[in-house]
């Protein structure tokens, strides 16, 4: 289909002897791919486009992260749209192609179906691990560039699939980084915390993580008293929490989705369950402005080791006022997923052009710096941006400040938690 | 038996599809139909055919599903060897559950509740056990040979899926015109007249669900490579026992053409739906339900019964 | 040993769901038990109640307790109209017609829902939602020892309803003998709707009570009906005490297996225990043989 496309607009250059029977075959392509394109959201334009497919869970369980995802891939495409578009291509504009993958994975799968059909150039997506698995291995089919903006398994870039790249960490690079910062917080309190209990969400992204995690933390001295596992959703956190009661960890590992998360904190409020730390990995909530805005209380003190960006950096601040205008929450989704896209318009503007394998090719070549991102330079090895990482961070003072490491660090940890503040709901 | 010439000269028709159709989307729109109506067509036999009403379908299809998953994915099985297995697989948790459920002497509301637990129960222990990948599911590699049963381009999937669809219909017009087939409609329309007249019972509900529960995974089997994903929501979860049922009952229970029509209408209907309404989710199950609730309602048996009724009016006359 | 010191606070949060789970099932029951159908509907039903205490808290802010007189009478007019509107008419004289009416209109209830509201999880924040209260040792969630009392309380009502009232003297006249019922002159239609409201006018209870602790989305219903048919199954078709102490029942099993199994494997006590009784005590623990 898009070679029709492309057909018609070659017809439209060539000379007028012929323009009669052009016209015609190029009446009837548009006639027939207008018939193909029933139903397609994007019509051809006069005007090129390049179409960027941005497909995420923007409804089901996952439905306010995949929104938040989806927000920061428009901002990006209107940004560039905003300063001129794709300069090598003549000023073409993004243009976005919306794909919902409903929390599913093969429903993911089928929008980039739908998305190949209409000849997107490339794909961002899916947020979750177990979406982006999928899309990424369907649109590998076509040939079709996916950046994977969120999607923290590493199973991902360790398929050999070549159009898969990966601006942020995956949670090998997290669990690991997220043991060391420990420690070192740890240390520098002097040591007073021993136990630890993950509580974890049983899908991909819960249980990689606990699994690296529960290896990780006994290396580094730490004794592991329980791995909880709980289904999403989960509407019930009495017994998980009776077991933390009884238990009584020095710090406590939650790796799991929104809702379970508010439930989970809740409920330990509700039992005074006050452990020295919350110390969340790719907790995502624990970092959340929404979060910090609903729920105050709860989440005071606790501490993520997560995506954030550089919160010295101006372009990084900008973009937060801006997302804060329209009502939107500066999360982690909406960021990443700004990057991810920005990274592929930075891609697609050193290609000079719409095509798959260019852009695979010039992805594969990037060095992308101009982001907020505590990355550095972009490098891609087998798919995976190398100086991709995490940061720690904390909520204290009704905000979220970064704790860890110094050079990017807006505060100092404050660990354990003092037990004088009684905090609840 | 008259309908397998009809039969052979409809898949001999449809073969040459792939090659006439332009649209990638059309061809996946037609392999999704062809699927469902084998998926049709495996319930119709236990639940038209016998009339005993399955609510949970999935129990077989997920099996067949996770059987051709774990097998080429743990095991290094080739997937067609894999596929083969799928289907005894499936049959196989049919007669557990049907051992089960017919030896205790469950019918009617009772049969379609236990079906429905038992769904239940797999899919609970397929997202907690290790081996099934537990909720995070299995993800079988990408690896496009036809030796592999995966194919870079549709068409592969669309013989398969005709085949299968052939192979349903040859096996109902087959039960249609035996004598097992004359068992489980007795069976069916009187069980306990049907004992009297020394029928087993038993014995013919349990050979229809092994049927019923091995074509179910074999459709299981072909969603695994279709798609390449699998979890436990996807391969025991609810969705696909309500499809399994949703396409016979609609196009006719117990019929031949039924579910293929009942796949085509029900289908066809759902993406003109999704077109109009911007694919938001639930709407072509929001029509699949609206219609099945005025299937019962005005007609009782379905498309096929109504497409009969016009035959017989046209035909017949006055 | 750990699993011991949290067996009674587990059992009595289980006997708080399960006070709920009885509520639910208190309806089915009513419904087989003078209908003679098995309303595969319940479940999205319950799930359409606890979005209207939804939508009533959020954009009235009418806290769900108060929400009862609102959705009983709401509940019980939707349920009178399905009944006399659409099941009635789809029995053709064939059981399975009653069966594939109510499981279409459960698929077109939980999909309308999933259409129009999406799938996103709500929830409601009351002040008192994470309130406790201490007995001893044990510390039991308030709302939820509010929802083991109204259940209760709604069981008696009932059985003063069935045994106290003409009505509840017509609906068991022509649960035991339709044809003398209508002989006598009953309207057997009028009652068949009457019963059928009012077990769906306990699912407006029901989700008055659940939704302090607990959320909604589309798919919450295909859960709840099973858990409401292992009850009633549990309980005896037809049978109240048998729902109460059922969702008792249940809702201790539940919680156990949550403990004992962990929460993700725990969920298959229901289920199994519904296999057991469906096979070995088809007519439950206090059920009349049909």
């Amino acid at each position: 289909m898009r070679k029709k496309v492309t057909a018609m607009r070659q017809t439209k250059r060539s000379s007028k002897a012929t323009s009669r029977r052009q016209f015609v075959s190029g009446a009837l392509g548009a006639m027939i791919a207008g018939t193909a394109s029933l139903g397609f959201p994007g019509t051809v334009r006069a005007k090129t486009t390049v179409r960027i497919g941005l497909v995420h869970p923007v409804t089901g369980f996952l439905a306010f992260s995949g929104s938040q995802c989806r927000a920061g891939g428009l901002m990006a495409i209107e940004e560039i749209n905003a300063t001129g578009g794709i300069h090598s291509m003549g000023g073409a504009e993004l243009e976005a192609v919306l794909g919902d993958a409903q929390s599913k994975p093969d429903i993911g799968a089928s929008e980039v179906e739908k998305m190949n059909e209409v000849g997107v150039a490339a794909i961002v997506g899916a947020y979750a691990s177990s979406i982006g698995l999928a899309t990424t291995q369907r649109a590998a089919r076509h040939g079709i560039p996916h950046v994977v903006d969120v999607c923290v398994s590493d199973a991902i870039v360790e398929r050999g699939l070549q159009n898969t790249f990966r601006f942020g960490p995956g949670y090998g690079t997290v669990a690991r980084t997220a043991v060391d910062n420990l420690v070192k917080i740890n240390d520098a309190a002097g040591r007073p915390a021993k136990t630890v209990m993950i509580i974890h969400e049983d899908s991909l992204f819960g249980t990689g993580t606990a699994r690296l995690l529960s290896s990780a933390l006994p290396d580094a001295s730490f004794d592991l008293v329980d791995v909880i596992r709980h289904p999403n959703p989960t509407r019930d956190f009495n017994n998980i929490v009776l077991k933390i009661r009884a238990r009584k960890p020095d710090i406590i590992i939650p790796a799991n989705y929104y809702n379970e998360y508010i439930l989970l904190a809740r409920t330990m409020s509700q039992y005074n369950v006050r452990p020295m730390a919350i110390y969340s990995v790719l907790g995502g909530t624990a970092s959340s402005f929404k979060f910090l805005k609903e729920f105050p209380r709860t989440a005071q003190f606790i501490m993520d080791c997560n995506h954030w960006y550089d919160p010295g950096h101006p372009a990084a601040l900008a973009l937060r006022r801006k997302a804060e205008q329209r009502g939107l929450y500066f999360t982690y989704e909406l960021f990443l997923s700004y990057c991810a896209t920005k990274l592929l318009a930075d891609a697609i503007e050193r290609a000079g052009t719409a095509d798959r394998e260019a852009i695979i090719e010039a992805l594969e070549s990037s060095d992308w710096s101009d982001h907020f991102m505590p990355y550095g330079p972009t490098r891609f090895v087998n798919g995976q941006n190398q100086g991709a990482r995490p940061l720690n961070t904390q909520i204290l003072e009704g905000d979220i400040k970064v704790i860890h490491p110094a050079e990017y660090a807006t505060a100092d940890p404050v660990f354990p938690i003092p037990a004088t503040v009684q905090g609840n709901a | 038996m008259k309908s397998m010439p009809a039969i052979a000269l409809f898949t001999l028709l449809m073969l040459p599809l792939p090659w006439l159709m332009q649209s990638d989307y059309l061809l996946n729109f037609i392999i999704m139909v062809l699927f469902y109506a084998f998926l049709g067509q495996a319930w119709n036999v236990l639940g038209g055919y016998g009339g005993q009403f399955s609510f949970g379908h999935a129990a077989f299809f997920g099996t067949g599903a996770y059987t051709a998953s774990i097998l080429q994915v743990s095991f290094g099985i080739n997937p067609w060897v894999g596929f083969v297995i799928a289907g005894l697989g499936g049959g196989g948790m049919g007669l557990i559950v049907g051992f089960l459920s017919f030896r205790f002497g469950l019918k009617g509301a009772y049969f379609a509740l236990i079906t429905l637990a038992f769904a239940e129960v797999l899919r609970i222990l397929a997202s907690t056990v290790d081996f099934t990948g537990a909720g995070v599911g299995i993800l079988v590699p990408l690896q496009q040979t036809a030796a592999n049963f995966q194919f870079a381009d549709k068409t592969g999937y669309y013989l398969v899926a005709l085949a299968l669809v052939a192979l349903g219909l040859t096996i109902t017009a087959r039960l249609e015109n035996s004598r097992f087939g004359a068992r489980l409609i007795a069976v069916r329309e009187n069980e306990d007249a049907a004992r009297a007249l020394g029928i087993n019972a038993f014995e013919t509900k349990l050979k229809a669900i092994a049927l019923s529960g091995a074509m179910a995974g074999l459709a299981g089997a072909f969603y695994t490579q279709y798609f390449l994903y699998l979890d436990p929501a996807i391969a025991y979860g609810p969705s696909v026992s309500v499809e399994a049922l949703l396409v016979p009952i609609i196009g006719g229970i117990g019929t031949l053409l039924g579910p293929l029509l009942g796949s085509v209408v029900l289908h066809s209907i759902s993406e003109i739906a999704q077109h109009l309404t911007s694919s938001a989710p639930g709407v072509n199950l929001v029509i699949y339900g609206a219609i099945m609730v005025l299937m019962v309602l005005f007609l009782p048996s379905g498309l096929w019964g109504l497409v009969e009724r016009i035959r017989r009016k046209a035909g017949g006359g006055s | 040993m750990l699993e011991l010191e949290l067996f009674i606070p587990a059992t009595i949060n289980g006997l708080t769901t399960g006070a709920v789970y009885a509520v639910i099932a208190l309806g089915l029951t009513l419904i087989y038990g003078v209908l003679h159908i098995i309303n595969f509907a319940h479940g999205s039903l319950l799930m359409l109640a606890m979005y209207g205490v939804f939508f009533l808290h959020t954009l009235f802010g009418i806290d769900p307790y108060l929400a009862i007189p609102i959705m009983v009478p709401v509940m019980f007019v939707l349920g009178y109209g399905l009944q006399r509107g659409v099941i009635s008419r789809a029995s053709h004289g064939k059981d399975e017609n009653v069966l594939l009416v109510t499981l279409g209109l459960a698929i077109v209830i939980d999909n309308l829902a999933l259409y129009l509201w999406s799938s996103d999880t709500r929830i409601i924040d009351t002040p008192y939602a994470f309130a406790t209260i201490e007995i001893g040792p044990v510390l039991i969630s308030t709302p939820k020892v509010i929802a083991l009392v109204a259940a209760v309380v709604i069981s008696v009502l009932f059985w003063l309803l069935m045994t106290r009232t003409d009505l509840g003297k017509a609906i068991r006249a022509v649960a035991k003998e339709k044809m003398g019922a209508e002989l006598v002159g009953i309207n057997v239609n009028h009652v068949y709707a009457m019963s059928f409201g009012l077990g769906i006018a306990c699912l407006g209870v029901a989700a008055c009570l659940l939704l302090p602790t607990f959320y909604v989305t589309p798919q919450v219903g295909f859960a709840f009906v099973l858990i409401a048919f292992t009850v009633v199954v549990l309980g005896g078709m037809g049978s109240f005490m048998g729902a109460l102490w059922g969702g008792l029942i249940i809702g201790v099993t539940e919680s156990l297996g949550g403990l004992y199994l962990g929460e993700s494997l725990g969920q298959i006590g229901i289920f199994v225990l519904f296999i057991l009784v469906l096979l070995f005590r088809p007519t439950g623990l206090m059920g009349q043989r049909s």
